[in-house]
C-alpha cells in the first residue's frame, strides 16, 4: 500500500504519494476540470506577465515559447539532442529497474539483509548525489556512460526500497497458501509475489523513472555537450531565452505526462480498495 | 547477541569493510589516486580544510542558504496546506498537481531563476523552496487528515476556543505526519541548494566541489564532498531519530 | 415534576438537507430526571447518536427545543456536560495520567487540587497501575476507561455514552457496565446511555427508551424497577428475562424495517 494515509513501504515516502479517491461523480468531476481550466490559465497568466515584465530576459512568453517550439521540433538539432538524453535515459531506468527489482525482492525475501540495508538506502536516498557526481564522471569519463551511471544513481534506490517494502509487506498468509498449494520457489514469485506486490512496485518504478531522468538531465546539464540538459543550460549562455524556455516547458509536460500514464497504469493494473 | 544488536552490527561492519577495501585497494594502485583518493586522505583533507579556516565563508554561504529555504518552506508549506484542506473544492484540483510535482525536475528551472534573480542567493533559496515546499504542504494534508473527527468532537465537549483547539488537539495530533514532512523538507532544501550551487553559482560548498573538480584538485573536492555529505547524513540522521522518538510514544504495542 | 426534570426534549426534529432531504430524527418529546439512568435502545441508524449529539448541543435541532437545567441549548455544548463517544477519543501523545487532567486545563484549580481530582479518577476506574502508560500500550476497554476518567474529573451533572463498550466482548462489557453503575452512584449524575444491547439497557438503567427506525421517535417506555444498589448480577434476576423479551418484543419490528431499508 502506498496511500498517504496507509501504510508506506517505507519511511517518509508515504508522502510523495498522493492517493487520488475513487472515480467521483460528474457534477463534482465537471467542477474540477474547469477549476483545473482555471488554474492552467493563471499559469498562463503569471507565465506571461513575468516574461514581458522582464523583457524576455529570464523567460521567454508563453506564446512566443510555443511558436519557438514548433520551430524547434522541426530542426535536427532538437532531435539529435533529444534523442541522446532519451537513449542515457531509457538504458539508465532500465539498469535502475531490472537491477532495483532484483534487489528489493532479495532484502525483502532475505529479511535481515533487508533490515540491515534499509536505513543505508534511505540514507542514500537523501543525500545530494549531485556531490558525488564529479567521482562518476572520473571513474567514466565524459560521455554517455557517465550519464547513465548518474541516471542509474538516482534510481534505483527508491525502486530497490519500494520493492522491498512491498515484498515485506505481504501479507503472511498468502505465503502460507503458496506452501499449502505446493508451488515451486518460481512460481510462488510469479503468481503471488509480484501480483500481490505489484502497485507498490510500479510506484516505486514510476518515482524511479523520474529520478532516472532528473539524474541524466543533471548530469547533462554539468558536463555533456548533448542532450536536452545541455542545450538548456547552453540556451541560457548564450542568452538564447527562448530555447531555454522551450526546453523546460518540453522537459515539463514530457515529465507530467509520463507520470500521468505510470498513476493510471497503476491504478487499472491493481485497483486500490476506498 | 539479539537480532536488533546483528543488524546494527553488520551493517557497521559492512560500512566499515567497504571504506577499508577502498582504502586498501587505493593505496595498493589498484584505482587510480587520479580518480580516487583513499578514504584517509579524504577525511585529512577534510579536517585540514575546515581546521584552516578555508571552507568558512562557502559554509557559512551554503548552510545560511540552506535554513533560509528550510524555514521559508516550511512556512509556506504548512500554511498553504491549511488553507487547502479547508477548501474541498481547491483541494480537488491541487491534489494531481501535487501527486505530479515531484515527477518534475526542479533543477531545470534553475538557470531560468538565475536569468531572472540574478546569480546569487535568491535563486538558491527559490530552488531550495520549490523542492522542499511541496513535501511540507502534502504532509500537512497528510496530517490534517489523520485527525481523528471524535478528537475534534472532544474539544467542542470540553468547550476549548478555536485556537486552544488548535494548539492542543489539531496540532498534536497532526505532528508525526507533519515532522515526516519536515524531515524530507531538510533532505530537499539540502539538496537543492547544493544541486543549484554545484551547477552554476559563484559561492558555496557546491560551487567548491564543482570548482575542485574543474581545477583538477581531487584533494579539495573530495575533502569538501566529504564533509558535504557527511552534513547531510547526520543532520538527517538526527531529525530521523527525533521523528522515531516521536512515533514510538504514540504506537508501542 | 418541573424542578426535578433534567434534560428536556420538546417536539425535537433533526433533518439533514439533501438531496435528498433525510429526516433523521423525531419528533422527539422527552424528559430525563436528575439523577435518572436512562439508557435508549433503537435499530441501527435509528438516530440515537443524532440524539446524543442534540442533547450536548453538538447538533443543533431543526426544529424543537432542548433544554439543559431548565436553559434552552445554543451552538455549544453547555458546562457540566461530560461526553463519551463510541470511537476512543484517548488522545495518543498524552501519557493516560494527562488525558485524564486534559478537562482540568481550563478549570482554573490549583495544581493540587487538579493532581487530587485526576489521582482519584484515575483509580477510581482502576488505571493507577497505568497511569504513566501511553494509549497505544492499552486494550480497547482501558482506552474507554480512560475516557471515562478523564469525563469523570469534570464532576458533569449529565453523563452522555454513545455506545462506549460497543468495541469491547461481553464478559469486559458486563464488568464495565457495573464500573459506570459505581460511577453513577458516586457523582450523582445523570446519566444517558445508548446503546445497541438489549440486555445493557435492561441491565443498568432505571428506565429504558426503544427508539423506532429512521426517523428515530420513541415508541416504548419501560421502567425497569430495579434498586439503586444493582449490579451485574441482576441479570440473573426474573424480571430481567421478561424486560429483555419485552424490549425485543418492541424493536423487532423496527429492526426488520432498518435492516429492510439497509438491504
Amino acid at each position: 500500500m502506498g496511500g498517504a494515509t496507509g501504510a508506506a513501504p517505507f519511511e517518509g515516502m508515504s508522502d510523495l504519494l498522493l492517493e487520488d479517491a475513487q472515480p467521483r461523480p460528474t457534477p463534482r468531476r465537471r467542477v474540477r476540470a474547469f477549476d483545473t481550466f482555471l488554474l492552467v490559465l493563471t499559469v498562463l497568466a503569471l507565465w506571461q506577465t513575468i516574461g514581458s515584465w522582464t523583457k524576455g530576459v529570464a523567460v521567454s512568453p508563453p506564446w512566443q515559447t510555443l511558436v519557438y517550439l514548433s520551430g524547434l521540433l522541426r530542426t535536427w538539432m532538437f532531435w539529435d539532442h533529444a534523442a541522446a538524453t532519451l537513449a542515457a535515459f531509457l538504458l539508465a531506468f532500465l539498469l535502475s529497474a531490472l537491477i532495483g527489482l532484483a534487489l528489493g525482492l532479495l532484502f525483502g525475501v532475505r529479511r535481515f539483509a533487508g533490515d540491515v540495508a534499509e536505513p543505508l538506502l534511505a540514507g542514500f536516498y537523501t543525500i545530494p548525489k549531485v556531490t558525488l557526481y564529479p567521482v562518476v564522471l572520473l571513474i567514466f569519463g565524459l560521455g554517455l556512460s557517465a550519464k547513465i551511471a548518474f541516471g542509474v544513481m538516482h534510481g534505483l534506490v527508491p525502486i530497490t526500497l519500494f520493492t522491498l517494502g512491498a515484498v515485506r509487506n505481504l501479507s503472511p498468509v498468502l505465503i502460507r497458501t503458496a506452501k499449502v498449494l505446493h508451488l515451486s520457489s518460481g512460481r510462488t514469485i510469479l503468481w503471488i509475489l509480484v501480483p500481490a506486490c505489484l502497485g507498490d512496485i510500479l510506484n516505486g518504478l514510476r518515482i524511479g523513472f523520474s529520478l532516472s531522468l532528473l539524474g541524466v538531465l543533471i548530469g547533462e546539464m554539468f558536463s555533456s555537450q548533448r542532450g536536452l540538459g545541455f542545450l538548456l543550460v547552453n540556451g541560457m549562455a548564450q542568452h538564447n531565452v527562448p530555447l531555454s524556455t522551450a526546453i523546460v516547458t518540453v522537459i515539463v509536460v514530457v515529465a507530467i505526462a509520463a507520470n500521468t500514464a505510470m498513476l493510471r497504469l497503476g491504478r487499472w493494473t491493481a485497483p486500490r480498495p476506498a | 547477541m539479539k537480532r536488533r544488536h546483528a543488524i546494527v552490527f553488520v551493517r557497521i561492519a559492512v560500512l566499515a569493510g567497504s571504506i577499508i577495501f577502498l582504502e586498501v585497494c587505493c593505496r595498493a594502485g589498484i584505482i587510480d589516486p587520479l580518480t580516487v583518493i583513499p578514504p584517509s586522505e579524504m577525511f585529512a583533507s577534510m579536517i585540514d580544510r575546515v581546521g584552516s579556516g578555508e571552507m568558512n565563508a562557502s559554509i557559512m554561504s551554503t548552510f545560511s542558504t540552506i535554513v533560509f529555504a528550510f524555514v521559508l518552506a516550511i512556512g509556506f508549506g504548512i500554511l498553504a496546506g491549511a488553507l487547502i484542506h479547508r477548501s474541498p473544492r481547491l483541494r480537488d484540483v491541487v491534489d494531481p498537481l501535487l501527486a505530479s510535482y515531484y515527477s518534475v525536475p526542479t533543477f531545470i528551472f534553475y538557470p531560468l531563476l538565475v536569468a531572472l534573480l540574478g546569480l546569487g542567493k535568491a535563486p538558491l533559496v527559490v530552488l531550495g523552496v520549490l523542492s522542499a515546499a511541496p513535501a511540507v504542504m502534502i504532509s500537512t494534508l497528510s496530517g490534517l487528515d489523520g485527525i481523528s473527527p471524535v478528537l475534534i468532537k472532544l474539544a467542542r465537549v470540553h468547550r476549548l476556543s478555536p485556537a486552544r483547539t488548535f494548539s492542543w488537539i489539531v496540532l498534536p495530533a497532526a505532528l508525526p505526519r507533519l515532522f515526516t514532512g519536515l524531515k524530507l523538507a531538510l533532505s530537499y532544501a539540502l539538496i537543492g541548494v547544493i544541486a543549484g550551487e554545484f551547477i552554476l553559482s559563484g559561492t558555496g560548498l557546491g560551487y567548491d566541489i564543482s570548482f575542485a573538480y574543474q581545477s583538477f584538485d581531487n584533494r579539495a573536492m573530495y575533502g569538501t564532498m566529504l564533509f558535504v555529505l557527511s552534513i547531510a547524513v547526520i543532520s538527517n540522521g538526527f531529525l530521523y531519530a527525533w521523528e522515531g522518538r516521536l512515533a514510538r510514544r504514540r504506537s508501542r504495542g | 415534576m418541573a424542578s426535578e426534570s433534567h434534560v428536556e426534549l420538546n417536539e425535537v426534529v433533526r433533518q439533514y438537507d439533501g438531496p435528498p432531504a433525510i429526516q433523521a430524527l423525531g419528533p422527539i418529546d422527552l424528559v430525563i430526571d436528575r439523577g435518572e439512568f436512562f439508557s435508549i435502545v433503537g435499530p441501527s441508524g435509528c438516530g440515537k447518536s443524532t440524539l446524543l449529539d442534540v442533547v450536548c448541543g453538538l447538533a443543533q435541532p431543526t426544529s424543537g427545543s432542548v433544554r439543559f437545567e431548565g436553559k434552552e441549548l445554543c451552538a455549544e455544548v453547555p458546562e457540566g456536560v461530560g461526553v463519551v463517544f463510541q470511537e476512543d477519543s484517548s488522545m495518543p501523545w498524552l501519557s493516560v495520567r494527562q488525558n485524564v487532567a486534559f478537562g482540568l486545563r481550563t478549570s482554573g484549580l490549583s495544581k493540587k487540587q487538579m493532581t487530587e481530582r485526576v489521582d482519584h479518577a484515575v483509580g477510581f476506574m482502576g488505571l493507577a497501575q497505568f497511569a504513566d502508560h501511553y494509549p497505544a500500550q492499552l486494550s480497547g476497554g482501558m482506552r474507554q476507561r480512560v475516557c471515562i476518567a478523564r469525563t469523570l474529573v469534570l464532576r458533569p451533572r449529565l453523563i452522555l455514552l454513545d455506545e462506549p463498550f460497543g468495541a469491547l466482548d461481553q464478559q469486559t462489557r458486563l464488568l464495565m457496565g457495573d464500573e459506570l453503575l459505581r460511577l453513577w452512584r458516586e457523582t450523582g449524575a445523570t446519566v444517558l446511555l445508548i446503546t445497541h444491547a438489549l440486555d445493557e439497557a435492561a441491565m443498568l438503567s432505571d428506565r429504558v427508551g426503544v427508539m423506532s427506525a429512521r426517523p428515530g421517535r420513541f415508541i416504548d417506555m419501560i421502567e425497569t424497577g430495579w434498586p439503586r444498589d444493582r449490579d451485574s448480577r441482576v441479570v440473573s434476576d426474573r424480571e430481567f428475562g421478561a424486560l429483555t423479551a419485552r424490549l425485543w418484543s418492541s424493536l423487532r419490528e423496527e429492526s426488520l424495517k432498518a435492516m429492510g431499508r439497509a438491504a
